[in-house]
C-alpha cells in the first residue's frame, strides 16, 4: 500500500518545484533512494463506455499518456472509486447485449421499446412495430404505408399522405429515415425510433424524392 | 452561608442547554455544577477515538444515551492512511455495553467494526433507535442481521458509504413484522439484490419513515409503487438512476405521484448516477425546495444554470467528478458552473466542487457573490493549476474567499498557491475551523502564517508541501488547542518530531512511516507521514500496527 510518491513537476515553473529536503538544507531533496520506485497506476478500464453504454474504443482518438498517478489523487474516496468502476464495467456488460431503442409513434399515449437485434431485417422490424402499434392505427392504410416504406415508389405516396413513417436519431443526433442504410450499420447507428405522420416527414428523404422524382 | 440551587432545578436548567460547548462552559463554573452536569449529559461527541480512552468518558459520564465518535484521519479516505492504522470500535463497543444499558445512539465515522460489535450491539441495549455508519469498515451483512432482528426499536439505520461485506441481501427480512419504527433507511452501499417485497412490506409498515436510499437499479413500477407507499418521503436516492431517467417519456400515472413527492425532497443524492444533464435538470427543476444537492459533473455548467434559476433554497452543493483520472474532460463543466450557482442562489452556503480549470477571477466574483459560504472545498483535478487565463497563481483568487467569506468553517484548495496565500488565511481567515492543502506553498513560513493566525483552527491536514520543522516547532502549543495534525510527504523530520513530543506531553506525536524504525535513519530525515492529536488518554495506544512509532515521556521511541 502506499507505494508511490511522486511530485509531477508542472510547466517548468521553478518556483513552484517542491524541495522537500529541510529548510536551509540547500538543494538537498528527498533521496530517491529512500522512496520507492513509481508505481504507475493506470486505471483504464480497457472497454471505455461512456454513460449511454456507447462503446468508446480508446483506439477511435488517440488521447495523450495517461500521467503517472500521485497516491490519493484527486481526492475522491476509494468507495466512490469503486462505484464508479462497478457501474462503468456493468454498463459495458450490458450494452453488449441487447439494442434496446425507445419507440414513439404520434399520437400514442406511451412509448415502447424494442431489442434491435431481435430482428434481422429491416421486414421483420416493421412487421414489429405494426404489431405492437396496431392498436393505435385505425384503418389498413396505415398499417399497409408502414409495411411497405422498404418501396420507393410507395415512399412516395406515403411521404405526401398523412400516413405513418418510421424514423430514427442516429448517433450524430439528426432524425433520418429508415431503410436508407443496411441493415447492420442501421441497428449500430440507430439511437431511437419515432413512427411519424406522413405529412411532417417531406424534406427527411430528399435523395429518394429525387430518384422517385427522375422515376416518375 | 452556602448560597445554592437546589440539585434539581439545576439539572432541569442544564436540560435545556444542548450544545456541548455550553454544557462544557458550565462543568467549568465550579465542582457541584460539574457534577451535576455530567450526571445529565446525554450525548457525547468524540472527534478523535484515541482523544481520551472508554474508561475516562464512562467514568465522567455515567448516564449517556448517545455517542458519536470519529476515528481515522480524514485523509484515510484517500488511501493516504496505510490499513490496520487503528479506529477499531470494539474497545468502546465492549466498555459500553457494560456501563450504558440505556444507550440509544451510536453514530461512527471512520473506525473499523466488526460483526462481534455490531452483534454486541444489537444485545445490549432494550431502547436502541439509531445507528449510523459513516464511511466504516469491517463489518458484513451478516452483523446487520443483528442489528435487524434484535434492534426492536429501530428509527434509524444509516450505512452511508460504509464498506459491507455483502454477504446476501437476507439480512433485510430478518426486520420483525413488528417493526414499524423506521425512520430512516440508508442501504445504498449494499452490492447485493435485497429482496424488493420485504423492502416494499418494510416501508409499507414504517409510517414515518422520511429518508430513503436504496442500492439497485430499482424496475420503474416498482419504484412508484414504493414512493406512492411513502408519501412522507423527503430523502430520496436511488444508486442507479436508470429507472428514473426514462421516466419523463412516460404520460402520467406515475408523474404525478413523481412530482408530488419532488415538491418535497429537500435533498437529493445522484452523486453515482451517469444521467445525462438534459434529464438531471428535468428532476432538478421539480425540487423547487431542493436544500442539498450532491451530483456528478454530467450536470455540466448549463445544468448548473439551470439549478441555479430553479432552486433558490439550495444551501449545500457537491459535484463529483465522473472521470477522475482521465487526462481530457469528458464533460462540459468548468468554473463557469459554479460562479451561476453562486450567483442564483442566495442561500448556497457549503460547496464542494471538481472541475478542471478556475481561475482568479471566477474565485473573486464567487466571493463577491456569496459571502455566506461556510465551507468552500475546491479540487482542481491538476492540483497544481494556475489560473488558466492568467497563468499566475490562484493566491489572489482564494485570498478573496477567506477575505470576503468571514464566517468560513472549512477550506480546501487546490490549484498553485504560493505563501501569499498562507498569509491571507492566516490574516482573514479567523473562524476557520478545519483547512485542507495539498501541493502548495513555497516554505515554512506559510505554515507558520495558518498555525499562528487561524484562531479557530481544530484540524490542519496537509499533504506534499514544503512545510518542515520550523515552522511546526515554533507553534508547537498551538497544537494543543486544535484537535489534529496530518502532515504527510512534508518535510517534518524524525528529530522534530521528537523535540515536539518532548516539549508537549499532551500531545500524541505518532510517526507513520512504512520504511522501517525511523531511529534506523538520520535524525534530519524527513518521515512519510506524521500525526500529532492531542489526547488525555495514554500516549501509547495499545493497537499501534508495526508501522506507527509514538514517543514516550522520556522520548524513548516506542512501537508495539
Amino acid at each position: 500500500m502506499a507505494d508511490a510518491i511522486m511530485i509531477t513537476k508542472k510547466l517548468g515553473f521553478d518556483e513552484t518545484e517542491l524541495r522537500l529536503g529541510l529548510p536551509g538544507a540547500g538543494d538537498k531533496k528527498r533521496g530517491f533512494d529512500e522512496t520507492v520506485d513509481l508505481k504507475l497506476n493506470l486505471d483504464v478500464p480497457s472497454d471505455h463506455t461512456d454513460f449511454q453504454g456507447n462503446n468508446v474504443n480508446k483506439t477511435d482518438s488517440p488521447k495523450p499518456p495517461a500521467k503517472a498517478q500521485v497516491v490519493g489523487w484527486p481526492p475522491v474516496r476509494s468507495y466512490r472509486k469503486n462505484v464508479m468502476a462497478v457501474q462503468k464495467r456493468s454498463e459495458a456488460e450490458e450494452s453488449g447485449g441487447g439494442v434496446l431503442v425507445k419507440v414513439s409513434m404520434d399520437g400514442a399515449p406511451y412509448l415502447r421499446k424494442v431489442d434491435l437485434k431481435m430482428y434481422k431485417t429491416y421486414q421483420e422490424l416493421s412487421d414489429a412495430l405494426g404489431r405492437m402499434f396496431s392498436s393505435f392505427t385505425t384503418g389498413k392504410c396505415e398499417t399497409q404505408g408502414m409495411l411497405d416504406f422498404m418501396n420507393e415508389g410507395k415512399l412516395m405516396d406515403l411521404l405526401n399522405s398523412s400516413d405513418y413513417v418510421p424514423t430514427y436519431e442516429d448517433k450524430d443526433g439528426d432524425w433520418m429515415l429508415v431503410g436508407d442504410v443496411p441493415w447492420e450499420m442501421f441497428v449500430g447507428s440507430c439511437k431511437r425510433l419515432r413512427v411519424m405522420k406522413g405529412a411532417e416527414t417531406k424534406g427527411l428523404a430528399p435523395r429518394a424524392m429525387e430518384k422517385c422524382k427522375g422515376r416518375m | 452561608m452556602a448560597y445554592s440551587f437546589p440539585e434539581e432545578v439545576l439539572e432541569h436548567v442544564f436540560s435545556f442547554l444542548s450544545s456541548d460547548r455550553d454544557r462544557n462552559a458550565v462543568s467549568l463554573v465550579c465542582k457541584s455544577w460539574y457534577d451535576i452536569e455530567r450526571w445529565c449529559r446525554r450525548r457525547v461527541f468524540v472527534g478523535n477515538c484515541y482523544a481520551v480512552s472508554p474508561e475516562i468518558v464512562i467514568r465522567r459520564f455515567p448516564e449517556l444515551r448517545a455517542v458519536e465518535m470519529k476515528g481515522k484521519p480524514h485523509f484515510a479516505d484517500f488511501n493516504l492512511v496505510p490499513e490496520g492504522w487503528g479506529a477499531c470500535a470494539y474497545p468502546w463497543i465492549a466498555a459500553m455495553a457494560e456501563a450504558y444499558p440505556f444507550l440509544e445512539e451510536i453514530r461512527l465515522k471512520r473506525m473499523v467494526v466488526t460483526d462481534e460489535s455490531l452483534e454486541l450491539i444489537s444485545k445490549s441495549y432494550k431502547n436502541f433507535k439509531v445507528l449510523v455508519l459513516t464511511s466504516c469498515e469491517g463489518f458484513t451483512t451478516d452483523g446487520l442481521a443483528s442489528i435487524a432482528a434484535n434492534c426492536r426499536h429501530l428509527r434509524e439505520l444509516d450505512l452511508r458509504e460504509s464498506e459491507v461485506e455483502d454477504l446476501s441481501g437476507h439480512w433485510l427480512s430478518h426486520f420483525p413484522d413488528s417493526c414499524t419504527s423506521l425512520v430512516s433507511l440508508n442501504m445504498s452501499c449494499l452490492g447485493s439484490e435485497v429482496s424488493f417485497s420485504a423492502l416494499e412490506r418494510l416501508v409499507a409498515r414504517s409510517p414515518n419513515l422520511r429518508t430513503l436510499r436504496l442500492n439497485r437499479a430499482v424496475p420503474l413500477e416498482r419504484l412508484a409503487n414504493l414512493i406512492r407507499r411513502a408519501p412522507q418521503l423527503v430523502e430520496l436516492a436511488c444508486k442507479q438512476l436508470k429507472a428514473l431517467s426514462g421516466f419523463w417519456d412516460v404520460v402520467p400515472s406515475y408523474l404525478p405521484a413523481m412530482y408530488s413527492v419532488c415538491s418535497g425532497i429537500t435533498s437529493l443524492n445522484l452523486s453515482y448516477a451517469a444521467i445525462p444533464s438534459s434529464d438531471l435538470v428535468k428532476l432538478i427543476s421539480q425540487c423547487q425546495n431542493l436544500q442539498r444537492l450532491w451530483v456528478l459533473d454530467y450536470i455540466e455548467d448549463s445544468g448548473l444554470e439551470a439549478l441555479a434559476a430553479s432552486c433558490k433554497d439550495l444551501q449545500e452543493l457537491r459535484v463529483f467528478p465522473s472521470d477522475p483520472f482521465g487526462a481530457e474532460p469528458n464533460v462540459s463543466l468548468t468554473e463557469q458552473g459554479l460562479v451561476s450557482v453562486s450567483e442564483g442562489c442566495p442561500k448556497l452556503e457549503s460547496v464542494l466542487y471538481f472541475c478542471r480549470q478556475m481561475s482568479n477571477a471566477a474565485l473573486i466574483a464567487i466571493a463577491k457573490n456569496r459571502p455566506n459560504f461556510i465551507r468552500f472545498r475546491l479540487c482542481i483535478i491538476d492540483p497544481q493549476a494556475p489560473d488558466y487565463l492568467t497563468l499566475e497563481p490562484l493566491d489572489a483568487g482564494f485570498g478573496a474567499i477567506v477575505e470576503n467569506c468571514k464566517e468560513l468553517r472549512r477550506l480546501s484548495m487546490t490549484g498553485l498557491l504560493t505563501d501569499r496565500v498562507f498569509k491571507y488565511i492566516g490574516s482573514h481567515a479567523k473562524k476557520l475551523e478545519m483547512l485542507s492543502i495539498a501541493f502548495a506553498g513555497d516554505s515554512d513560513l506559510g505554515l507558520h502564517h495558518v498555525l499562528s493566525g487561524c484562531d479557530s483552527l481544530r484540524k490542519l491536514e496537509i499533504r506534499d508541501c514544503p512545510f518542515g520543522d520550523k515552522a511546526l516547532l515554533a507553534n508547537a502549543a498551538k497544537l494543543e488547542t486544535m484537535r489534529s495534525l496530518w502532515m504527510s510527504s512534508c518535510s517534518v523530520s524524525f528529530g522534530a518530531c521528537k523535540l515536539l513530543a518532548q516539549k508537549m506531553p499532551r500531545l500524541n506525536v505518532e510517526v507513520i512511516d512504512e520504511r522501517g524504525p525511523p531511529d534506523s535513519r538520520p535524525e534530519d530525515c524527513s518521515v512519510e507521514r506524521v500525526y500529532v492529536y492531542r489526547t488525555v488518554a495514554s500516549r501509547r495506544r495499545l493497537d499501534m500496527p508495526d508501522f506507527v512509532w509514538t514517543l514516550d515521556e522520556d522520548s524513548s521511541l516506542r512501537y508495539s
